[in-house]
């Protein structure tokens, strides 16, 4: 009887040193005389991390890097806003799970370890643990709701669709009012408003831009032109010049009375700006449908809005999902242009903290790299992400 | 059946022009209700273009195209009357990728014939079963062969419950051993009294189950008759070569 070929067995460690550091003498001499320096680096980072630095740039001020300068005593504003989401988040990882359960699980661990985390600090009392610890609670009552109990998928997204709003109005709260006094958007401020911004900017910009992309495309010439003047003017001028644009200008044009905030000025800003560049990504999409999906749609008797909704759309963004993943990773870190005009993002407050005290200077270090690590685990975050979905939806296999 | 009933489809003097190029130079067409016509001749000759004016795939110029009772102008809703009662199956399947064999045909039956969905699904399945591809049903299109495509896109445009059928070359896509198996569900159509046009170049089908045949060249219909007619004792010299070529080997 033939013997049954069998696939290679996968390389071991040191057949993969073998292949890949030591495949010729030239590499072999580059492998040799980098290991060093790639050791020496690594254990003077690790020793600078745990032994010289100075982290209480960041430990003495985590509310100030959370929420800037939202008033204290109006702190719980933000914690039930959080909550809320936090819930909605529970709900959806018990409804539908796949990468939902990987992000509520990692906040759930995350607050679990500062809840619990034996360390004497003014920001981690009672209260504060008790928060955290409430939290994850919340987090695995929504898993349970979404799961046993029989919630509707549509309701959870009707949910998603109004906590935006509900959040937003419990941070600016009424005018003149004694439960829920306003507090004005200078006092915004750390991450908060950076990831306000980045999520405004994100959900905004992207119905917007796919609107863009079709009026670019339109058969009305007043739509098509207006399309284009406005994609082709955004993308023309750099950012900073659009924030300046709508924080300084725009109040000059508008009566004295009817001032918008200036953190809605910033946020139109970075709508506009995304919306221009979602627009260009979505138009490239929307190319690659081939014409023979629109007669087909046709043939059955589809009209132009069902052919759009339910054939070309849903093809276009699947195929251009990670170029506007990646675009909406840029905005995130495009967001910190906002300290020019005079929001304090995260970048923002850590400058501020920088500037408050002259002793400070010296740790500008310390507070750059954990802000940087704070915007690289959003970024992977988003990145896995669009990883995900890519598989769930198919964007590299129905083709 | 009644052969005095008025015609389903009447085509008088269609012409269409793509810029300066001058596809159909007056076609005139008859076909009545429950007939199975071929449509051949040999490319570029105008006959893909015809059966796509049909269903206003393609706009025509010049001359009248009635359906079904319909004019086709340029009033939108005339033309989506028309598409509802014309099904079309294309020689590149033309299956949304995107959604699964099930959803495919199930889609515009909810959303265009206003269908609750559990009857569009019964029907769609009813379908699928005649095609003999039930239990592909939750694939995406992707995953299946060019014949069981072909056969799903049968099925797609039938769930539509249309009057009339257009097949623009349904097997010229395929690999040699999956024609049969779409041949076979169109076969199976035609007996059903389905009323039929279709762009082919299969002459045992034609043998097989058309009433009439069409002969396209250069923009005009050079020849028409019978398949007895056409096959035994063609008229035209230009039909004679074109049989000849291709029904040599």
């Amino acid at each position: 009887m033939e013997e049954a070929i069998r696939p290679p067995l996968p390389p071991g460690p040191i057949k993969w040193v073998r292949d890949n550091l030591f495949n010729n003498w030239f590499n072999s001499i580059l492998t040799v005389a980098l290991l060093p320096v790639v050791f020496f680096a690594l254990v003077n980072v690790v020793l600078w991390v745990f032994t010289e630095a100075d982290w209480r740039v960041v430990s003495q001020f985590p509310l100030l890097y959370a929420v800037g300068q939202y008033p204290r005593e109006e702190l719980w504003r933000v914690g039930i806003g959080l909550s809320t989401i936090l819930l909605m988040l529970g709900m959806s990882w018990g409804k539908w799970g796949g990468l939902l359960r990987s992000i509520s699980m990692a906040i759930g661990i995350a607050f679990a370890f500062f809840a619990l985390l034996p360390v004497q600090h003014p920001a981690l009392d009672f209260s504060m643990r008790a928060y955290l610890g409430a939290n994850v609670l919340l987090i695995l009552l929504g898993n349970w709701i979404g799961h046993r109990v029989a919630v509707k998928g549509s309701y959870i997204l009707i949910g998603w669709a109004i906590v935006p709003f509900l959040f937003v109005f419990l941070l600016t709260g009424i005018e003149g009012s004694k439960f829920l006094p306003s507090v004005a958007t200078t006092f915004w401020g750390g991450l908060l408003v950076t990831i306000l911004l980045s999520a405004g900017g994100i959900l905004l910009s992207f119905p917007i831009g796919v609107a863009l992309a079709l009026g670019r495309r339109s058969t009305l010439p007043v739509v098509k032109a207006f399309s284009i003047i406005f994609i082709e003017t955004v993308r023309g001028v750099p950012l900073i010049t659009i924030l300046f644009m709508f924080s300084i200008i725009l109040a000059l044009f508008l009566p004295a009375d009817s001032r918008i905030d200036r953190l809605v000025r910033a946020l139109m800003g970075i709508t506009f700006f995304s919306a221009a560049y979602t627009a260009e990504n979505v138009r490239g999409g929307l190319q690659a449908v081939p014409p023979g999906q629109i007669e087909a749609a046709k043939a059955v008797g589809m009209n132009g809005f069902q052919t759009m909704v339910f054939i070309v759309l849903p093809q276009a963004l699947r195929a251009v999902l990670p170029a506007i993943v990646g675009q909406f990773i840029a905005l995130f870190k495009d967001t910190t242009l906002v300290v020019i005009v005079g929001i304090n993002d995260l970048l923002g407050i850590g400058r501020s903290i920088i500037n408050s005290d002259p002793e400070f200077v010296q740790l500008q270090l310390e507070v750059y790299i954990f802000i940087a690590v704070i915007y690289w685990i959003f970024s992977y975050l988003m990145s896995q992400a669009s990883s995900r979905l890519e598989t769930a939806l198919g964007v590299s296999t129905r083709l | 059946m009644t052969i005095t009933t008025a015609p389903i489809i009447l085509c008088q003097d269609v012409h269409k022009w793509y810029d300066d190029f001058h596809a159909l130079k007056g076609v005139n067409m008859e076909v009545k209700k429950g007939e199975v016509i071929v449509i051949f001749g040999p490319s570029g000759s105008g006959k893909s273009t015809f059966i796509r004016t049909l269903n206003r795939l393609e706009e025509h110029q010049q001359g009248t195209i009635i359906v079904d009772g319909i004019e086709l102008s340029h009033d939108v809703g005339n033309i989506e009357r028309i598409r509802m009662e014309t099904g079309m199956v294309f020689q590149q399947f033309n299956l949304f990728p995107h959604l699964t064999v099930l959803q495919n045909v199930t889609l515009a039956p909810i959303w265009v014939r206003k269908w609750p969905k559990e009857k569009a699904e019964q029907v769609a399945m009813e379908l699928l079963d005649r095609v003999g591809i039930p239990e592909q049903s939750s694939k995406f299109p992707g995953q299946l062969s060019g014949g069981q495509q072909q056969r799903v896109a049968i099925a797609r445009a039938l769930a539509m419950q249309p009057k009339i059928m257009l097949f623009d070359e349904p097997t010229s896509a395929l690999d040699p051993e999956m024609i049969k198996e779409v041949l076979d569900a169109m076969i199976d159509l035609a007996k059903s009294g389905m009323t039929m046009l279709v762009v082919t170049h299969e002459m045992g089908f034609a043998r097989a189950v058309a009433d009439r045949m069409f002969f396209f060249d250069q923009g005009v219909i050079v020849e028409s008759g019978t398949p007895q007619e056409i096959f035994k004792a063609p008229r035209e010299d230009r039909t004679k070569l074109f049989l000849s070529q291709i029904l040599q080997h």
